[in-house]
């Protein structure tokens, strides 16, 4: 993928695009030959409008005024997507950035797209406008490449399916003839994976006990925005509570206050019957929480740091990182040692950068720290996204095992499967609020997602009786329908 | 698989070293090609800066120069290794060196008691100087490079008003230089007498305890490691529970209290008093020297010891008809170029790591595989 966009260089082997081989040195080849790229990560700047964005860099095609706001205009018309060139990109939702993001990439003149991941950040319903798009791209003569881990997604949006595991093509399927499995075991090389755990542990233990919530952040205007408001749970020993809703609802803010990097305005946090609501973070980590944050490389590891002294990160203060106010560099670098084992992180050795770990052996490395202090709380933030089939497996595996032992776990993803498959309650955030709570023994991903489009609140009853699965379907999008009408 | 680790750390050693001896050759050819420009022999004056530089006297000399150095270079460090830039080290020292001559020249106490204080006050003195841009940004946001260059701004005003016959100075004997009360004999600091060469100062092994204690608070302690994180990503500090502010301004005070010791070499060991040919703009000379040992407590002493050896040597080439400002070219172009020699080297030993351990992976699955096939 990299090396189709310029990225990197292939040691061998060739790229043909319209029956010529070709070269590509930078992104600019790649973009001069028709090849353009919407990465998982969006690449926009918040504080300038569409059409500065989709501008920005490529001034010289249709300068920076009226002439360009047309043409966007035209694309947007051409494969409906919907995008106004005048509002500022910090008003608009993920499903919005990502069809800025296509059209950005359109612009330029691509007549080959590459998608990676798009649906990661995506609930059901905004998966499918984004598949109706991709297909009216098609119709216009249009090639995409779309990455997903997703199965069932690549079966119903592709028209060929190409799987590559661990770097090599291990084969190439008509979706027509085939099925969710027969993909995943050509994928894994065995029974892809689920989330779903065994029998309940739950306790009726109470750990992780949070009341009344409350987080509010006065912007430059002078403007009180309530980010998180009269947020309230309990989890329980060996319980897993997952929270479901569209990235951007506040689930990152609740992981920082708990964690103790955001101050909150009012509530109270109690872990095992201690108040932490106001002590810092060290001694909130100190008191048995284990964190696997959202975005690993931004607050979860030193990059540039060899492994050893990201073991250490985090917990500093504790055993056998430290004896008293001297670095113990032996005994952190022995457990990196046996975190590596233990957690089958592939590395040549523990001296090497963690930016050199590929995404999914970077996490199993947290994970493997994580769980090393015997935490009571662990706070899993999109512990499965970016990583490969493998070390997803093996980080469900971990959560079920922390789960097993009697922690509390928190939590949170945007992949429903995984939120459905490994929790024991789940809730769904809207808005800075829960606004529901379900069953994830009966609910399905779409009913979970018309609530956490704010269209449904309450208890989530699945819909029994209703005719088949895709009555349900049609029920959960009329309802975003009416909520997009509101706005 | 030891191998490989040990490969790897070879790798890094020869990558740390690469970019600033690349700086000084790129330095080198520079410089000769001005040379040339001016229609002298660059032969002879590398010769004659060799030579020159060598002889015992001029030892002495640049050890004297790099203790003051190293000092500015490691206060300097300090704020790179938090990823602050510390612009006022200059500021800090000199407030602080007139602060501790005025005291020092007020003391009637034993040496062994006044030429703590002295110190002690000196640090102080660069502390609070530093402090203030460290709370600043910690509680206002203030950028550390304006404010602290607007902090040197205002130290040279405060010493230029109280160093003031009448005010906390005196005019000296001879009525030209106005300075402050001289340090009594006994306030001295000790000197290493070398014969002929002159005289080595004392300070310097106060400058290799500092370098001691630099590496092993940064390399050995919790609160090392702590800066270091902050210092590499200031959000995964945070999620791991460093208050970075409170790191902010602790690493602010003890840059600061280094920077107060730059100027206590000069003070107590070479000209007792603070006047007003006390030497200025060391505090820039510390930025180039951290950068060009990049914040290494060795790598900062040998970027002292190189700029001493410079200084000696250009000041010589002024009496052989070289024009003096050959020094300048020279210590502008390795600062120049090791700022981009080390961004391009560390790029490509990053990336070449990456490779490194992909290759590495790639061949234990490959075994893993094979084995599997034959069981």
């Amino acid at each position: 993928m990299k090396i189709l966009y310029g990225m990197q260089q292939p040691d061998e082997g060739t790229i043909t695009v319209n029956g010529e081989t070709v070269t590509f040195h930078t992104p600019a080849d790649a973009i001069a030959r028709g090849i353009g790229m919407v990465h998982q990560h969006f690449m926009l700047a918040d504080n300038l409008t569409v059409l500065e964005n989709v501008v920005l860099g490529a001034e010289k095609l249709y300068g920076i005024g009226g002439k360009a706001r047309a043409k966007i205009r035209e694309i947007s018309d051409a494969y409906s997507l919907n995008v106004r060139p005048d509002v500022l990109l910090e008003e608009l939702g993920v499903a919005d950035r990502q069809r800025v993001e296509i059209l950005k990439v359109l612009y330029r003149g691509a007549k080959t797209l590459i998608l990676d991941e798009p649906t990661a950040v995506l609930v059901p319903q905004e998966v499918d406008a984004l598949f109706d798009n991709l297909r009216e791209l098609k119709a216009e003569g249009l090639t995409v490449i779309f990455i997903s881990h997703k199965l069932g997604e690549v079966l119903s949006v592709a028209d060929e399916i190409t799987v590559i595991r661990r770097g090599t093509t291990v084969g190439t399927v008509e979706p027509a003839g085939t099925t969710t499995k027969q993909l995943a075991e050509l994928m894994v090389g065995s029974e892809l994976p689920t989330p779903a755990t065994e029998e309940s542990t739950v306790t009726d233990v109470p750990l992780l006990k949070v009341d009344g919530l409350r987080l509010a952040q006065t912007d430059l205007d002078g403007v009180e925005r309530i980010i998180l408001d009269d947020i309230s749970f309990t989890i329980h020993q060996g319980e897993v509570l997952g929270i479901a809703g569209v990235e951007g609802n506040g689930q990152s803010e609740l992981v920082e206050a708990i964690m103790g990097i955001r101050a909150l305005n009012s509530g109270t946090i109690a872990l095992d019957g201690k108040d932490i609501s106001h002590i810092p973070t060290r001694h909130r980590r100190e008191a048995g929480v284990g964190y696997i944050p959202e975005d690993r490389h931004r607050h979860g590891l030193l990059l540039e740091a060899p492994l050893w002294e990201n073991r250490i990160l985090g917990h500093v203060t504790e055993k056998p990182n430290s004896r008293g106010q001297l670095l113990d560099i032996k005994g952190a670098r022995t457990d990196t040692e046996r975190i590596i084992q233990a957690y089958d992180v592939r590395t040549p050795g523990i001296d090497v950068t963690a930016a050199s770990l590929s995404g999914g052996n970077q996490q199993k490395l947290i994970v493997g720290r994580e769980m090393s202090h015997a935490p009571k709380l662990l706070i899993a933030a999109h512990p499965t996204r970016g990583v490969d089939v493998g070390a997803q497996a093996a980080i469900w595996d971990h959560i079920r095992e922390a789960r097993r032992e009697g922690l509390a776990v928190l939590l949170i993803s945007a992949d429903l499967d995984e939120l459905i498959g490994l929790s024991d309650t789940l809730r769904v955030m809207y808005r800075g609020r829960l606004v529901a709570d379900a069953d994830p023994a009966t609910i399905t991903p779409e009913e979970l997602g018309s609530a956490m489009t704010g269209a449904a609140t309450g208890h989530l009853e699945h819909a029994e009786g209703s005719a088949d699965d895709s009555a349900g379907d049609s029920a959960a999008i009329s309802a975003e329908d009416d909520e997009d009408d509101a706005r | 698989m030891n191998k490989l680790t040990q490969r790897i750390d070879k790798e890094r050693l020869l990558l740390g070293i690469a970019a600033p001896l690349l700086a000084v050759v790129a330095a080198l050819v520079v410089t000769t090609l001005v040379i040339l420009a001016t229609g002298k022999n660059p032969g002879a004056a590398f010769s004659d800066m060799l030579t020159y530089g060598s002889a015992s006297d001029s030892q002495v000399y640049i050890l004297n120069k790099a203790t003051t150095y190293y000092l500015a270079g490691v206060s300097v460090a300090i704020g790179f290794r938090m990823n602050l830039f510390n612009i006022g080290v200059d500021g800090q020292y000199r407030i602080a060196a007139f602060f501790a001559a005025v005291l020092g020249g007020a003391l009637t106490t034993p040496g062994w008691i006044s030429i703590p204080l002295i110190i002690l006050c000196a640090m102080a003195t660069g502390a609070v100087w530093a402090g203030i841009a460290g709370v600043l940004k910690v509680t206002r946001g203030v950028s550390e490079v304006i404010s602290t260059i607007m902090l040197n701004a205002i130290a040279t005003a405060i010493i230029a008003y109280l160093l003031q016959p009448g005010k906390l100075a005196e005019l000296q004997a001879g009525g030209t230089v106005v300075s402050t009360k001289p340090l009594p004999e006994s306030s001295y600091f000790f000197q290493i007498d070398t014969g002929a060469a002159g005289e080595l100062w004392g300070f310097i092994v106060i400058a290799v305890i500092v370098g001691i204690a630099y590496w092993f608070v940064l390399g050995r302690t919790r609160f090392g490691f702590d800066l270091r994180t902050v210092g590499q990503s200031e959000s995964a500090a945070a999620a791991s529970g460093v208050s970075v502010k409170k790191m902010i301004a602790t690493s602010m005070l003890i840059s600061g209290a280094i920077a107060g010791l730059i100027g206590m070499p000069t003070l107590l060991n070479d000209s007792h008093q603070f006047s007003n040919d006390f030497p200025v703009g060391i505090g820039f000379t510390g930025i180039a020297i951290a950068l060009l040992g990049r914040n290494n407590p060795v790598g900062i002493a040998l970027g002292a010891l190189l700029w001493g050896f410079l200084e000696r040597t250009t000041n010589h080439l002024e009496f052989e008809g070289y024009d003096k400002e050959i020094l300048g070219v020279i210590q502008g172009v390795i600062v120049l170029c090791v700022v981009i020699a080390y961004e391009v080297v560390r790029r490509y030993g990053l990336k070449r790591q990456q490779q490194r351990v992909g290759a590495e992976l790639a061949a234990q699955a490959a075994t893993r595989t094979q084995k599997q096939e034959v069981a």
